[in-house]
């Protein structure tokens, strides 16, 4: 869904007049929510620009990614990124299926919660937080009091 | 059937097919994706990157300590990051996706030291002072094209940028 939002969004900026290129790691998200110009890592969701400690690679996949930035001249052109999550693409057996990828078998509702309140990482973010908001308004997290 | 799996690629996850069945496994409503038909419209690059100032938009529900972080529940608001802000001041709360290695390196789904990187090479003029953060995972169309969308447009605008890159999760 957060491909679909960041369609939608890239859209409206270049409707703006201002270019956009769009990450994506859902091919067929971002393919219905049709933005300017994207780029597609064959990742799983949570990687959609590289991976945990690996600078030199996420760097290579940024200058990639920025050469198909200046290239695409077909609107709503999606380039197609050459990098693996791994040697084989078994990962994507089990991608919201049960354990055992195979559909007919017993599903794990895995969903998380809408927890309609912030939801903190850290147990230390809520008390800077409240030091941050403390009597005045917050110079830095603008937007949320919509 | 099942195909052969050798140490070739397969084709990408079909999110919305999975979501389906996923949905319909376990007792839910179908979700109507949004389905454009109509071509994005498409501006040209006035000039290159290297000359460019960039603005980022990510969608993995990043905010940086000191920031209230984001709701699991059709969250429209978004957040303002510092272009150099620490990284390790940044987190990352979300329903729908594995957060262990964004909280491990949040380049993963925000890639602002990687930016960082090009624009010390000179592959990127610039980075906007401010990057923006959002959920992303906001059922209602409307509501992005209404709230969310518009308010990012702006401040985008009212920032200077000349490119945008975005980064959903």
């Amino acid at each position: 869904m957060c491909h679909q939002t960041v369609g939608l969004i890239a859209r409206q900026l270049e409707e703006a007049d201002v270019p956009t290129l769009s990450m994506t790691s859902a091919r067929d998200i971002t393919r219905a929510a049709w933005p300017p110009r994207a780029v597609f890592l064959d990742y799983p969701l949570g990687h959609t620009a590289g991976r945990a400690g690996e600078p030199e690679l996420n760097r290579a996949i940024m200058v990639d990614t920025l050469a198909a930035f200046e290239a695409i001249d077909e609107p709503g052109a999606i380039v197609d990124l050459p990098y693996r999550w791994a040697e084989s693409d078994g990962w994507k057996d089990t991608v919201m299926r049960p354990p055992t990828g195979d559909p007919g078998g017993e599903w794990v509702d895995d969903r998380v919660e809408r927890y309609p309140d912030p939801q903190y990482q850290e147990v230390a973010d809520e008390v800077a937080a409240a030091a941050t908001h403390a009597g005045r308004e917050c110079a830095v997290c603008v937007g949320i009091d919509l | 059937m099942a195909a052969v799996k050798a140490a070739g690629r397969e084709p990408p996850v079909n999110y919305v097919d999975r979501t389906r069945e996923q949905y319909a496994s376990l007792g839910y409503g179908e979700y109507r994706w949004a389905h454009e038909d109509d071509p994005p419209a498409l501006v040209p690059l006035t000039k290159p990157l290297a000359e460019s100032r960039l603005g980022l938009i990510g969608s993995g529900g990043i905010y940086a300590v000191g920031q209230t972080p984001f709701t699991f529940r059709d969250d429209t608001t978004y957040r303002a990051i510092r272009s150099d802000i620490d990284s390790s001041q940044l987190r990352a709360t979300h329903f729908a996706y594995d957060l262990t290695d964004a909280r491990a390196d949040i380049n993963c789904v925000f890639p602002i030291d990687t930016l960082r990187g090009l624009v010390e090479a000179g592959a990127v003029g610039a980075l906007a002072p401010s990057l923006y953060a959002c959920m992303g995972g906001i059922y209602s169309q409307r509501r992005v094209r209404e709230e969310l969308g518009p308010q990012l447009v702006a401040r985008c605008l009212s920032d200077g940028v000349d490119v945008v890159l975005l980064v959903p999760v």
